[in-house]
């Protein structure tokens, strides 16, 4: 095959047996690969109410057709599980450089299932693969499990591993790769800790054969030339990273504060990507194959918060600081490098901290439940509470559960800022209402990279729409979805899409597989990818009720700053939204619709009524 | 006046773009094993790019007892001929840098030919770490970074 490379390999960790099994052409084309490919595989083998935790759920690492080619930011993968956080199917998506190393060493997909009696980790070099002890890494943070593994294996191998925090099946566990990026949300970590897995090293000698190597080269030439040209991804994500959305975010009124208490966040500028470049910022840094370069590589040299790393982006500097009150920078990056050393998701456990403060700002919580003062703004309790967060040491054993069971433990469970029990990231929907819906309606909850309306809404890109419309937002949102869907399965970044339109992702698609991929033919894969994302949702059991946001922002009126007033109008945005994506009235995708996506006939298709 | 690659690590950002356009050049597949250039990251995340700068006197040539390698006055590359090479390693062995090495596959050295005056690696480049330039303009760059600062010292007097 053409940019993919044809092969899955099939990890059974109860057995400890390794098989290779050829890929399902006509899967991968339907459904192109990455998250979409690992969701097609991942739905037809594990029952929709599966106990994520449990040895039923599968875990898939899944790179799509253009990982590893050369185009525009080739280096994404996914995993593909059923989440502990969300309890809903996830692909947490993760840069780096392992992606394309799955692919050059001959394969496209890596389903692991069962459970492992002991520590393992998986090595894979050019087609074979073996299950290897893993004792002496247990209890190890990712920086030194990636050195320990790279020192047996070789330098030049790529690892994906957990920390800590999977091991404890902590629900916001993450998996990271070359020790700085992670496959983040939903809790994927503690899926790979529960199957006793630590680590997936990939070590291979093969390539990525294009269909048509001249076009190929001549397309990313031009894609490259595009995002190289536009502000956004060739001036301001290079220059400042993901974090220059801090001051913009916080001038239109849209920075979560204070667990969603206030939208504005009158110290912003303290924990902005234009401080982080004056004072902690070493260099730029790109993930495989990408010419934007968002990375940044920091050094802490303050005593208390010292460190050497990278990050944080925008998401992380929002969620330990506006989210909790804080503006010590230091501080900020501290808790961002325990979470990549942890392995722990910087957005849902800053926000579940912020919750927590709120709770103990109101007095439902006191010093002798957290043993410490969690008043927002106090650093030091962000950065204590995150590391023992990852190893639910005392009151972070609650804080591992997630803001939704925290604060439902408690009692509140309205102060969880969280949709479908996955805390939403840093845009407030009082003021960028399609957000709202975005994150009302995403599959894998509170996210904020499904269909990321900041793009229209406040950055003007492809035009601007005004933050406070609702009417239209139903369609916008609905193609953003599926075109994400589209950008996520090929394993190109969904930021090339500030400079990219679908033409061009499928131009480079076209190119590589061979497949006459077309703008409307990748669309219908991403409606295809997210209706069957929903299928399996719904035989989950959530339902239209979960597709909602916590009542705080539905009700109570932002109190100051440029969107004062302002409440979320989901009600009026969602009705629209299901008849546009051909849903019914109860949010079920219609027969018709199924069928004109070719998934009528999967058992998930079928009503239980 | 001929070309040369300059390699400025100072602005890599280890995207890798060099590997797949060789490969993609030399192999007709985007393979990284395969490339012509390699680009090496310490642990405090200081990437550098390496390749073949083309030696004026070529070790690599210098031990070649069949003459597969050898200097081109004319292009100031090092040209290497599959067809004398007897699979004898010394070069890779002679390279005080690593950077040339024998690719077991194909039977043969693997070595940057600067894809014959349109080097693929700076084509795709994103920050200019990797240049193609006059050769009597390789340190231009530099020096105008360095001249920038005498303007920002005493521009604003003139």
């Amino acid at each position: 095959m053409y940019g993919w490379i044809g092969k899955i390999l099939r990890v059974n960790l109860t057995d400890g047996t390794v098989e290779s099994q050829p890929l399902n052409k006509q899967w991968a084309k339907d459904y192109i690969g990455s998250r979409g490919l690992g969701t097609r595989y991942f739905v037809d083998e594990v029952d929709p109410g599966v106990d994520p935790l449990s040895s039923a759920n599968k875990l898939i690492f899944a790179a799509g057709p253009m990982t590893g080619a050369l185009g525009a930011s080739t280096g994404r993968y996914n995993v593909v599980a059923k989440g502990p956080l969300n309890e809903a199917v996830s692909a947490s998506n993760s840069g780096g450089l392992f992606g394309p190393e799955i692919k050059y060493a001959g394969f496209d997909l890596v389903i692991l299932e069962g459970v492992s009696a002991k520590p393992v980790y998986l090595y894979i070099e050019d087609g074979r693969a073996q299950l290897r002890d893993a004792s002496h890494l247990w209890g190890k943070s990712t920086g030194v499990t990636t050195d320990v593994l790279l020192d047996e294996t070789a330098p030049t191998a790529k690892v994906a591993c957990i920390g800590p925090a999977g091991e404890h099946l902590v629900k916001m566990a993450c998996i990271m790769c070359d020790k700085d990026r992670a496959a983040g949300r939903s809790g994927v970590g503690a899926v790979m800790g529960a199957k006793k897995l630590k680590a997936v090293v990939a070590l291979g000698s093969g390539g990525v054969v294009p269909a048509d190597a001249e076009k190929a080269r001549q397309v990313a030439l031009d894609v490259r030339a595009k995002l190289a040209a536009h502000p956004v991804s060739g001036e301001g994500l290079p220059a400042l990273g993901t974090n220059i959305l801090m001051n913009i975010i916080n001038q239109s009124g849209a920075l979560p504060t204070r667990n969603f208490q206030e939208a504005f966040f009158d110290e912003a500028e303290k924990i902005s990507g234009e401080t982080l470049a004056k004072n902690q910022l070493i260099k730029r840094k790109s993930c495989f194959g990408c010419n934007i370069s968002c990375g940044r590589v920091t050094r802490v040299t303050n005593k208390v918060f010292q460190g050497f790393g990278e990050g944080p982006e925008y998401e992380s500097a929002w969620a330990f600081g506006a989210q909790c009150g804080v503006s010590n920078l230091d501080a900020v990056i501290k808790a961002n490098f325990i979470c990549n050393e942890q392995g722990i998701d910087t957005i849902s456990v800053g926000s579940t901290i912020g919750c927590a403060m709120e709770l103990f700002e109101k007095g439902v919580i006191t010093r002798a439940d957290t043993g410490m003062d969690l008043s927002f703004g106090n650093a030091e309790a962000v950065v204590r509470l995150t590391e023992m967060a990852a190893t639910r040491d005392g009151f972070g054993d609650k804080i591992a559960e997630g803001s939704y069971r925290l604060a439902d433990f408690y009692g509140y469970p309205e102060l969880s800022m969280s949709v479908k029990k996955q805390e939403m990231p840093a845009y407030d929907p009082r003021g960028v209402q399609g957000m709202g819906l975005e994150y009302a309606t995403s599959n894998r909850g509170g996210c904020h990279v499904r269909g990321y309306l900041i793009s229209p809404e406040i950055l003007g890109v492809p035009e601007k729409l005004d933050p406070q419309a609702v009417e239209g937002k139903d369609v916008w949102l609905k193609i953003f979805q599926d075109l994400t869907a589209a950008v996520d399965s090929a394993g190109l970044c969904l930021f090339t899409t500030f400079g990219l339109g679908a033409e061009d992702i499928a131009a480079q698609l076209a190119a590589v597989t061979g497949v006459d991929y077309t703008p409307e033919s990748i669309l219908e894969c991403g409606e295809r990818i997210y209706n069957l994302e929903r299928l399996f949702n719904l035989k989950a059991g959530l339902t239209m009720a979960d597709d909602t946001l916590p009542p705080r922002l539905l009700n109570d009126p932002v109190p100051f700053g440029p969107t004062r007033g302002n409440v979320s109008r989901l009600p009026e945005m969602l009705p629209a939204y299901y008849e546009t994506r051909g849903w019914d009235a109860n949010g079920v995708p219609t027969q018709e619709k199924l069928k004109s996506l070719g998934l009528a006939d999967l058992a998930l298709a079928v009503s239980d009524e | 006046m001929h070309h040369v690659l300059l390699l400025q690590p100072e602005y890599c950002v280890d995207c890798r773009s060099c590997q797949l356009a060789c490969s993609l050049k030399h192999e007709g597949a985007f393979r990284p094993s395969k490339s012509r250039i390699e680009v090496l990251t310490s642990p405090l995340k200081f990437s550098v790019p390496l390749t073949c700068l083309q030696c004026e006197e070529p070790a690599c040539a210098a031990v070649c007892v069949v003459h597969a390698l050898e200097k081109n006055p004319e292009t100031g590359v090092v040209d290497y001929d599959a067809a004398k090479c007897i699979g004898c390693r010394m070069c890779v062995s002679a390279c005080p840098f690593g950077n040339i090495s024998y690719d077991r596959e194909s039977r043969s050295v693997i070595k940057c030919d600067v894809c014959d005056g349109e080097p693929e690696c700076a084509r795709f480049c994103p920050t200019d770490a990797i240049q193609w330039v006059r050769a009597d303009l390789e340190t231009l760059a530099r020096k105008k970074a360095m001249s920038d600062k005498f303007e920002q010292v005493f521009g604003k007097e003139v």
